[in-house]
């Protein structure tokens, strides 16, 4: 057998003991403010009899609105996690110097900086972008809820059930140390023998499942669900960008299912396919990783690239330039998103033909981006501009990005990437496009769509100093990584022998601060804006004079999002409707068919996360009975029938005249 | 003002209308899946690390046996939507029930078949081949094991409440993933063992 006869496990509890419990007073610090605060927040929530309301109204939910509310949430959470590594990190490296070891052992600095990458990909860019999605496609496509809405709450469960095993390594145990996708031979069990990759690997499985099915679940709703008259190609840019991820994510999350169940086997079974020996091939794992990788990074800017878009042309007053070719930019970043896998290891000795093959085909990829960037400035020009907040964020992301892009393309070219391949270098210049791209297009997003969620528009002063902290700090944290990685400095380093190199990484370390002080303003903003909400009330449902179909709801809309469907007649519908004085249809109202929220997405994901924490940890017994149990919980689910309802006429009609009382309050 | 902009006369919305192309995709993505275990399988297929290659495990006639075993599965399902389709309740349940007993002999001879290998130190750990091997069928298998379940449960739920709109809804869903398995497994037969004992 594969799991070595010399680890102690009892049948009870498997290779859970007492020495699981970390004892770096770091982890026990964190542990004890982690364990007063959610204690606090139990405490504060049964106080205040909140728990029925949290299950009934949230957890259960499956209007999209409310899990796509959620899945910001859970990325916002994560995302302090996230930055919390990313830190210490930093403090480290400043530290670590003429002779010091800085603060942080090779145990400890090596799980973080894999627990980074995991966390701000999987747990904090991936539920925003799906929270976004969630929240925004169904009103832009005129739909009342998605197509298969007890699977998106299931989906959101799971993503958070991932969460949770990622987490529970913090305080028990340990997490990978591998780096965030866990090369093999490395972690396979010879050089990762305890629970670090077990955890990563569950966590990510069990999110997996969620990722994948919330792809199945919006690409069809995307297909299925448009309101009369919205072809495709008279769908917002946000959406088709969301069809293209979607797209994507099926496409790829199961070949990521499929390479990390191989490494379980490796792990639990003993099979060969990533070992040294006995007919082994490390750098399959290496291809397959990346051929899920390289989509993945397009999963995560090409919705960006539709809430560009959206502000873009609302903040300018006028229709997007060259939608068309903005359409046809991202399908063909969709396809060439699966043609460049490999220059992620241009050094595995491929061979010179290979090589140019794959870092031309990354080339090219520069090309239809370049043509979106052309589209947002021509959008621009000549725009009656409005720099608001989201207006903001998305010029800082068209500065901040073409830098990162053009770096990419420096990385494209082979040759050079021999020189550059995993250094600071690189990390820079992903970081750049990430944070550039992704991070400045969710608060870009958070700003604009915020009004519609909540009813109230977030505060500005805040806004504003969150954004110049943000913006400044990102590049007095990351142009120095560009100049450490052009000197030769490689990646994941805990010490240095080189003084000269401190000084950059002291001024990265400056622009953490700055960051973090960002980080903390953007907190400010949302605590003053929800104290200040009766003075930035929204009234109308449209506070940007925006131009999608969202803005023809209220806001926030109601749980049908629109009383009558719309009925599409070109682009940008909901600024057609306002040009041509199109009437708020009133009686006679209809009956609203709509499903029922339940209970079993979440008892299901309670179910996977339980088991993948036994696997985890050895414990058979409990595996086997979760997973029983979880068959057996999702059978009995299908044979509830009775699941959806009517609300009534006079519901509707009461919600819609608020609604037009608000409407002649705000005219 | 002669275009409307919002709908207001009723209209029928058809219940369950995206779970047909919903369950063709997650069938595509599925079949991703095997994509990277065929792709393994094919990368490690020579790796037999210096222990039992294809003409030293396979054992053609069984395969043979057992390929016949799905594809009559898939012709006895046919049976049953066609039944389905022309509402007839007990027939249905019945070549349900047949498809039910070739997917359980399927499963019976690949057991005997892993058992055997096994047994005579061609597991999944003597060699990349054997691991590549051992996935690749195994998925597939365990894929009809959830299959075999889910056709249960469906039988129960059809004897239960008939073949009301819901129930003939699932039933050509689990017939979509069916005959998938079929197609997956016609390529198990060719590439793993036709290619491997040629």
């Amino acid at each position: 057998m594969a799991i070595p006869d010399n680890v102690e496990t009892t049948f009870l509890l498997g290779r859970l003991n007492w020495d699981a419990i970390p004892r770096e007073p770091i982890v026990l610090a964190t542990f004890a403010v982690v364990l007063l605060g959610g204690l606090a927040m139990l405490a504060l929530l049964t106080r205040y009899r909140l728990w029925g309301w949290l299950w009934r109204e949230w957890f259960t939910s499956v209007d999209h609105k409310k899990i796509g509310i959620m899945y910001m949430v859970l990325g916002l959470v994560m995302f302090v996690r996230g930055f919390a590594d990313a830190i210490m990190m930093r403090l480290q490296q400043v530290m670590a110097f003429n002779g010091s070891e800085g603060y942080l052992n090779a145990h400890h600095y090596d799980q973080i900086f894999t627990a980074h990458g995991v966390i701000m990909i999987f747990f904090v860019a991936m539920p925003f972008v799906t929270g976004l999605m969630n929240y925004i496609v169904p009103l832009q496509i005129g739909a009342r809820d998605v197509s298969f809405p007890f699977l998106n709450n299931f989906s959101f469960w799971m993503t958070t059930g991932g969460a949770v095993i990622v987490m529970a390594s913090l305080f028990l145990g340990e997490f990978a140390q591998t780096g965030w996708l866990a090369f093999p031979p490395l972690s396979g069990l010879s050089y990762s023998p305890w629970v670090g990759v077990d955890y990563y690997i569950w966590g990510l499985q069990v999110a997996g499942v969620g990722t994948t099915l919330s792809g199945i679940n919006l690409l069809v709703t995307i297909l299925k669900m448009r309101a009369p008259g919205m072809t495709m190609m008279r769908m917002p840019v946000f959406t088709w960008t969301s069809f293209c991820t979607n797209i994507l994510i099926v496409a790829s999350f199961p070949v990521l299912t499929a390479t990390l169940v191989l490494l379980t086997l490796d792990r639990y079974l003993g099979t060969n396919f990533f070992t040294n020996d006995l007919g082994g091939n490390p750098m399959m794992y290496i291809n397959l990783i990346w051929i899920w990788g390289h989509p993945e990074v397009y999963i995560l800017i090409l919705p960006l690239f539709g809430v560009y878009s959206e502000v873009t042309s609302t903040f300018s007053g006028k229709k997007l330039f060259g939608y068309t070719s903005m359409v046809y930019a991202t399908i063909c970043i969709t396809v060439l998103s699966y043609l460049v896998w490999l220059h992620h290891f241009f050094t595995m000795g491929s061979g010179a033909s290979v090589n140019s093959f794959f870092g031309i085909t990354t080339m090219i990829i520069s090309i239809p981006t370049g043509a979106k960037i052309f589209n947002w400035l021509f959008t621009m020009y000549q725009g009656r501009l409005r720099f608001e907040l989201p207006m903001m964020w998305t010029i800082a992301f068209m500065l901040t990005f073409v830098v990162g892009g053009m770096t990419g393309v420096l990385l494209a070219v082979p040759p050079a990437d021999f020189v550059l391949h995993n250094s600071l270098f690189l990390v820079a210049h992903f970081h750049n496009v990430i944070i550039g791209g992704v991070l400045f297009g969710i608060f870009a997003a958070i700003n604009f769509w915020w009004p519609k969620a909540f009813g109230y528009k977030l505060d500005v002063f805040w806004g504003k100093v969150s954004f110049w902290f943000w913006v400044v700090g990102f590049w007095v944290a990351f142009m120095p990584l560009y100049i450490l990685g052009l000197m030769g400095v490689t990646r994941r380093m805990r010490v240095f022998d080189d003084p000269g190199l401190q000084i950059w990484f002291a001024i990265a370390g400056f622009g953490a601060v700055l960051i973090a002080l960002g980080i903390a303003a953007m907190f400010v903003q949302f605590g003053v804006s929800i104290m200040r909400r009766d003075q930035n009330r929204d009234l109308t449902g449209d506070p940007w004079d925006a131009r999608s179909l969202e803005w023809a709801t209220s806001s926030p809309p109601a749980p049908y999002n629109f009383a009558f469907t719309p009925v599409i007649h070109g682009l940008d519908a909901w600024a057609e409707m306002k040009a041509q004085n199109a009437a708020r249809p009133d009686a006679p109202y209809l009956p609203i068919h709509m499903p029922k929220g339940t209970g079993a997405g979440v008892i299901l994901a309670a179910l996977s996360t339980i088991c993948g924490l036994a696997l985890v940890w050895y414990i058979w017994w409990l595996a086997a009975l979760s997973f029983a149990a979880l068959v057996v919980a999702a059978i009995a689910h299908t044979f509830n029938y009775d699941r959806d309802y009517h609300i009534p006429v006079d519901d509707i009609r009461r919600t819609e005249d608020d609604r037009a009382r608000l409407l002649a309050q705000g005219a | 003002m002669s275009t409307t902009y919002w709908e207001t006369e009723p209209h029928h919305h058809e219940e369950g209308a995206s779970t047909n192309i919903g369950f063709w995709v997650y069938l595509m993505s599925d079949c991703l899946m095997f994509a990277v275990l065929f792709a393994t399988f094919g990368v490690l297929h020579g790796s037999y690390a210096a222990g039992p290659g294809p003409q030293d495990l396979f054992d053609l006639k069984l395969v043979a046996v057992n390929t016949a075993m799905l594809l009559l599965s898939s012709i006895t399902y046919g049976f049953a939507m066609l039944s389905m389709a022309q509402g007839h309740k007990s027939a249905t349940l019945r070549w349900l029930g047949i498809t039910l007993v070739f997917g359980l002999c399927f499963l019976g001879i690949e057991l005997y078949e892993f058992n055997h290998m096994i047994h005579e130190g061609a597991g999944p750990q003597r060699s990349a081949f054997l691991s590549a091997f051992f996935t690749l069928v195994g998925t597939h298998g365990l894929h009809v094991t959830f299959g075999s379940l889910w056709l249960v449960v469906l039988m129960v739920q059809v004897a239960q409440r008939g073949l009301i709109p819901a129930n003939q809804r699932r039933l050509l869903c689990l017939s979509l993933f069916w005959h998938f398995l079929d197609m997956i497994w016609i390529g198990v037969f060719t590439l793993v063992y036709l290619l491997g004992v040629i």
